[in-house]
């Protein structure tokens, strides 16, 4: 570590010169006129309590933001023009806060740094120089091809770190890298960083942190409060301004009066138990598989009635698994679980009206503010209606959250979150608290009063705490700690106790001997971190001297990981496919124009030979089935109504007679007329049949008179002589397929990324809105080729319906189509934020104007109003023109080059929409 | 058992603040039940309208240029001459639906009583005017051919009439059909939208875990999924009926409004439970996305909405009995055109409590399991 130098800021230039910079989200004002300049090669840490503006501030430094009122010149330009952004995106890094936000969870740790170094343009070998002396330098080396879903939590940030510092930064920004990470990866993550900055000492690197131990560390402090700098300094300095003998002392000297407020040293008064054998929890060789792994190995404990358990251990050791089995939320394999004595159930209500349950992520709803949270789980908890508003009251109090109960937690920064999750865990008064990592992301002030809340809980109520956590000063304030690793409790005992039997100074140092020694993996590599990088010189060929409109590579790249993503998730790529021939299946033969099997009756009044003969006509073609005879008109009207018969045949009295002496009798038609096309098909049928009897009677019975037709007419049914349905609708169900599912998959993907957190990454590197969605789209495109394939042959299988023209030119089509369809997707996906969104737009959008206004049943030219007029632009309908005609029609692309160069003029205007409309910066 | 009423109804109510809360599903909710509906609804042509039809006149008398004349909007287009070898391109580019030759000395042909022939060319990819286009040129050709026959003085007269009543929709206007089959397909598919996605966005954000170490069961969280989605879902539906359908459409009903609700929500406890079950099977969005697909389109092409059920093959008939949407176009037609009541609607309200309740328990049975693997 660099020895904190003077606080002379003049040594060079300003790395970040900020002058009255302002954001707000809404109605909150996030940073408050913030002016600041950050001295360059510096560790700089920026630290205050949660909800003071940290976090924007360094969304703004990064560009991720857009800026709102000030001026803010990051490495020497404004962040407010874009060539700027451009330009000094490949030079800053920037990881976001949480727990691997910027990584993808599916994708191994190769495939991440792979992303990413391909982002930066680095070429093959330079890759694989940079991947390996990263991953080694820390430890990540022996865990590339795990996915990073599957790393604990201080593994993924250190590969966040790797991926952050793959394109040799010139500054570092790092949103509370270590919160929710083990003392021993937090130790392991800061010597890392001291390595990098060894290496490479003119980089400047700025961390918001909550650890008062590492804030010690930094070369210079920058001090926020309520959206405004409270001072500046080294550590030195503040110390010496305030005081105070430690960091977090003087914090909270720093803040206002009002703040500090009742904050005192927490004591923890002695455990006084009466009763040894008034047993709260207990756990006996509680096992828990997953496959072949082993989440939790045999770990068994007795918690006493308000005890404060601690449980210790690196993320992903099976803290959270002990716990959900703990609280019925799994089962475990093996072994059991008891509360106050009786076994843990999933389904007993009592024994969870007693819990208090607080998860590691933000387990909320984001769509209810703060009040009406604690309102819903209130309630749920069945608190009296008359008490629920003191209490919340009192909740909001006592975890300082009256300012923002109006607000909604999703524009909360995390520790106000945590405290809001509290709230929610502890508002009907449990006897049991479980508690997940509560104070993780939770600024000093409100971890203390937090355990002043638990430390009252448990001695004054009796309740028992089962509590993880990463920090050591409250592991200590716990009346027992277990510690855990890779599964297996290693030693369960008062903390004193503890570190006298490791002989250590202090917990940390006993926890992580004992998880040393429990290791065999060596932690880093420490020959591999020394040698400098023999290519420096390779570095004026960086990214950034690449045009940045559209870059192949980057293209390239986003298209790759896209297609990996889709490989990970094969049960998502097998119901595309076989769901596309499914439906082709069941829509090919099920949607059938050929009008048959209608229901008839007949109302014959006369009951001759000759009516009888006219009944019978009707009843012996293959359109019509015939129901028993009407009795009158009451049954004709009840019949009709219950849908029993579609259609009615009177016979008047004397039909036979009348028609003997050519007096043109009247035959009564009634037609259900509910499904207009139903009743139009039978009225064509009714009038042919009724035609054809005549013709055939008057031919047979010259006395009666009649002459036949002046002229006869004579229909050819081209194209599809038999009038069939399947020849017609197995060319028209392929484009319908292959609009919605491409468009729903395409959309999916890239909000996805945005609900899930990765679209930063879109927002802080050189990705272009073009590349990146693009580079999605690629994926996609290939997919649904594929499936095009697949639905020809099956067409021509199956079907039994030929392709009498030009393949290739269908071929074509289908490609320019499908590049359309995905294409729609990613311009439904630009404006909407949420998946469940997206996939109602996307639905709106593709199945509607798809299925009714492209000519599927009713051609264009017969539609009218907005119909028509989306019917004319929409891709299907030229889709629709080209697969049948060269499916049923033999065209070839000669015939068909108009709807194709439509098709082809699609492409651009709904790309070009669609990355208009996608936003590079969030606002 | 009232806390249980009222977990339901807080769960229920969080729904709700959650929906008002996005003024883009709000927005996009409003569109589909008003504007989405009035632009299927008149989009549908009225019967066959605007048929692109040509003639290929080679007897050019006035027997043959009535003929053409005949055919006029709103029905057919009017009709282009064309010469013969211009009608097979013409047809290959999909310009015409129809084309009509008229042989040369047609008319001396008709008066010499020689029954000369005219021939008609259909479009036969075009199913649905093919077939009706046929039958009302037949029509109009054998009405012109009948009065120039009578003003000819000709004997020619038919021996009996056929009188076709159409009822419940005596124009057969196509706006009062597609108007209903878009609301049910609006509803179908937004019942399954809303409580399916919510469900597996409760799961991906973990709160679906969270309300189950708290003293509520998962059948309190599915019902409360179904009644505020639910209603949801029938406020748009009374809207769009009242003030689209019938207001602005002018769509006759002549069944009961409140009979018909009663079966929307009968088909809404069906569709939403069917939403929580699928839901259950996706594991991730994406997944749930294609299910959604491959049950939707199905079930809005084959549920008898646009094309008649007893035409289609047996197996899928039966298959498409256990989708709601099929009970609901059977009552939604009898109820909305026919005035059916309750004694001839019951079975498929009965049908729809059946399908609804077991899919219901379906999901119930695997609630648990599923919140465990997401993935």
């Amino acid at each position: 570590m660099t020895t904190p130098q003077t606080g002379n800021i003049q040594s060079g230039d300003p790395i970040v010169h900020a002058a009255d910079i302002s954001l707000r989200y809404g109605k909150t004002l996030a940073l408050n006129k913030v002016s600041l300049d950050i001295p360059p090669r510096r560790m700089v840490g920026l630290i205050g309590p949660d909800g003071v503006g940290k976090s924007s501030l360094l969304s703004l430094v990064t560009g991720a933001h857009a800026m709102q009122d000030g001026t803010l010149i990051v490495l020497g330009g404004d962040m407010r023009s874009k060539a700027h952004r451009t330009k000094v995106c490949p030079r800053i890094a920037y990881m976001p806060q949480g727990l691997g936000k910027n990584l993808y969870f599916t994708l191994t740790v190769e495939e991440n740094l792979q992303f990413f170094a391909r982002l930066f343009g680095h070429n093959a070998s330079e890759r694989r120089r940079r991947i390996d002396r990263l991953t080694k330098s820390t430890g990540l080396f022996p865990f590339l091809n795990r996915p990073a879903g599957k790393l604990s939590g201080g593994m993924k940030q250190k590969l966040g770190l790797c991926c952050a510092l793959i394109h040799d930064p010139d500054l570092l920004v790092l949103d509370e890298p270590t919160t929710g990470v083990d003392p021993l990866a937090r130790r392991q993550f800061w010597e890392l960083i001291d390595n990098v900055r060894a290496e490479q000492p003119q980089m400047g690197v700025v961390v918001a942190t909550a650890y008062m131990d590492e804030a010690q560390r930094f070369d210079w402090l920058i001090a926020m409060d309520d959206g405004k700098i409270l001072d500046t300094g080294t550590p030195a300095q503040l110390l010496e301004k305030t005081g105070s003998s430690t960091l977090e002392a003087a914090f909270i000297r720093l803040l206002p009066e009002a703040k500090r407020a009742g904050h005192k040293d927490i004591v923890v008064p002695p455990l006084t138990q009466e009763d040894e054998n008034d047993i709260a929890i207990e756990a006996k060789g509680l096992t828990r598989r997953f496959g072949s792994f082993t989440a939790v190995d045999n770990v068994s404990f007795r918690i006493r009635r308000g005890e404060i358990f601690g449980f210790l251990g690196s993320n992903g050791c099976g803290k959270t698994t002990t716990m959900k089995m703990l609280t019925g939320l799994l089962p475990p394999s093996d072994g059991e679980a008891w509360l106050f004595g009786k076994s843990v159930d999933a389904n007993d209500i009592k024994v969870r009206q007693q819990l208090g349950y607080m998860t590691q992520a933000f387990s909320l709803y984001t769509e209810l503010n703060v009040r009406q949270n604690l309102q819903l789980y209130a309630r749920l908890f069945r608190i009296p209606e008359s008490e629920i508003g003191t209490r919340i009251d009192e909740m909001l109090k006592r975890f300082d959250l009256t300012g923002v109960a109006g607000e909604y937690p999703g524009s909360l920064p995390l520790g106000i979150k945590q405290r809001l999750s509290l709230a929610a865990a502890v508002i009907h008064g449990p006897q049991i608290l479980i508690l997940d990592e509560p104070t993780s992301g939770v600024d000093p002030v409100a971890r203390d009063s937090f355990w002043e809340l638990i430390i009252e809980l448990s001695r004054r109520d009796k309740v028992t705490i089962f509590i993880t956590t990463h920090f050591m000063n409250e592991a200590e304030r716990c009346d027992r700690i277990s510690m855990m690793h890779a599964g297996k409790s290693l030693a369960c005992d008062t903390p004193a106790a503890l570190v006298k039997e490791r002989g250590t100074e202090t917990l940390e140092e006993a926890f992580i001997d004992y998880l040393v020694e429990a290791d065999p993996l060596p932690p880093p590599d420490p020959v591999q971190i020394a040698p400098p990088p023999p290519a420096t010189e390779e570095k004026p060929a960086k990214s950034w001297h690449f045009p940045s409109i559209f870059n192949f590579q980057r293209w390239y790249s986003c298209c790759w990981r896209e297609n990996l993503e889709l490989l990970r998730d094969p049960i998502r790529a097998t119901l595309a496919l076989f769901g596309s021939m499914l439906l082709m299946l069941v829509m090919g033969f099920g949607i059938s124009m050929d009008v048959e099997d209608l229901t008839f009756a007949v109302l014959d009044r006369d009951q001759t030979v000759l009516s009888q003969n006219y009944a019978l006509n009707i009843s012996g073609s293959r359109y019509f089935i015939e129901k028993p005879p009407l009795l009158d008109y009451d049954d004709l009207d009840l019949r009709m109504r219950s849908g029993d018969i579609s259609m009615a045949v009177e016979l008047p009295p004397g039909f036979g007679r009348m028609l003997e002496q050519g007096l043109s009798p009247d035959i009564g038609i009634w037609i259900d007329g509910a499904m207009p096309m139903r009743a139009e098909t039978i009225q064509g049928y009714v009038q042919g049949m009724h035609s054809k009897w005549l013709i055939e009677k008057v031919s047979q019975r010259t006395d009666w008179g009649g002459t036949i037709m002046p002229a006869n007419l004579e229909t050819r049914f081209r194209y599809n002589p038999d009038v069939k349905s399947l020849p017609a609708m197995v060319p028209a169900v392929i484009p319908i397929l292959l609009m919605m599912i491409p468009a729903v998959l395409a959309a999916l993907a890239v909000v996805r990324e945005k609900e899930m957190g990765s679209i930063i990454n879109l927002y802080v590197t050189p990705l272009s809105r073009a590349e990146f969605l693009l580079g999605k789209q690629m994926p996609y495109v290939l997919f649904s080729s594929f499936s095009v394939l697949l639905l020809l042959v099956m067409a021509v299988t199956v079907f039994d319906v030929p392709i009498k023209g030009s393949v290739l030119t269908l071929l074509l089509a289908l490609l320019l189509y499908c590049i359309v369809s995905t294409g729609i997707g990613l311009l439904a996906s630009s404006v909407t934020n949420s998946q469940i969104a997206v996939m109602f737009l996307t639905m709106i959008g593709t199945m509607l104007p798809a299925t009714q206004f492209c000519g599927l049943i009713n051609p264009v030219t017969t539609l009218e109003g907005v119909g028509r007029f989306i019917g004319n632009i929409y891709p299907t309908t030229h889709m629709l023109l080209v697969s049948r005609g060269v499916f049923n029609k033999a065209l070839h692309f000669a015939d068909l080059y108009g709807p194709i160069i439509s098709l082809a003029i699609t492409v651009p205007i709904v790309l070009g929409l669609g990355i208009i409309l996608q936003k590079k910066q969030a606002s | 058992m009232l806390q249980k009423i009222k977990n339901i109804f807080f769960l229920g109510l969080k729904e709700l603040w959650g929906l008002l809360r996005d003024p883009l599903m709000m927005g996009l909710i409003l569109y589909t039940f008003t504007v989405g509906i009035y632009i299927a609804a008149t989009a549908a042509p009225d019967s066959i309208s605007n048929a692109a039809i040509a003639i290929v006149d080679e007897d050019d008398s006035p027997l043959s240029r009535r003929i053409g004349d005949a055919f006029f909007p709103p029905m057919f287009l009017r009709p282009e001459r064309i010469s013969l070898p211009e009608v097979d391109p013409a047809m290959d580019r999909g310009d015409y639906t129809f084309v009509l030759v008229i042989p040369p000395d047609f008319q001396r042909d008709v008066l010499a009583e020689r029954q000369p022939e005219i021939q008609v060319n259909v479009d036969a990819t075009r199913m649905s005017q093919a077939f009706t286009g046929n039958g009302y040129i037949q029509q109009i050709v054998m009405d012109e051919m009948a009065s120039f026959a009578n003003s000819s003085n000709l004997t020619s007269y038919l021996p009996a009439n056929i009188v076709i009543r159409n009822r419940f929709n005596p124009n057969l206007t196509r706006t009062w059909f597609g108007a209903v089959v878009e609301l049910i397909n609006n509803v179908t598919m937004l019942a399954i939208i809303l409580t399916g996605a919510a469900l597996i966005r409760e799961r991906e954000h973990g709160t679906l875990e969270h309300l189950l170490v708290m003293p509520v069961t998962p059948f309190e969280i599915m019902v409360s999924k179904v009644w505020s989605m639910g209603l949801v879902v029938m406020i748009a539906v009374a809207i769009s009926l009242s003030f689209i359908i019938r207001g602005l459409l002018q769509v006759p009903v002549e069944g009961s409004v409140m009979l018909f609700m009663m079966g929307t929500a009968l088909h809404l406890f069906a569709s939403t439970s069917m939403g929580i079950f699928l839901a259950s099977t996706a594991r991730n969005m994406p997944q749930f996305g294609i299910l959604l697909l491959l049950v939707l389109l199905p079930m809005q092409m084959l549920s008898g909405g646009m094309t008649p059920r007893e035409s289609m093959p047996e197996g899928i008939q039966w298959v498409m009995q256990l989708a709601p949407t099929t009970h609901f176009v059977e009552f939604s037609q009898a109820i909305l055109y026919r005035g059916a009541g309750l004694n001839v609607v019951w079975l498929p309200f009965l049908l729809l409590a059946v399908i609804g309740t077991v899919l219901f328990l379906i999901s119930l049975s695997r609630f648990r399991r599923s919140v465990a693997q997401i993935s």
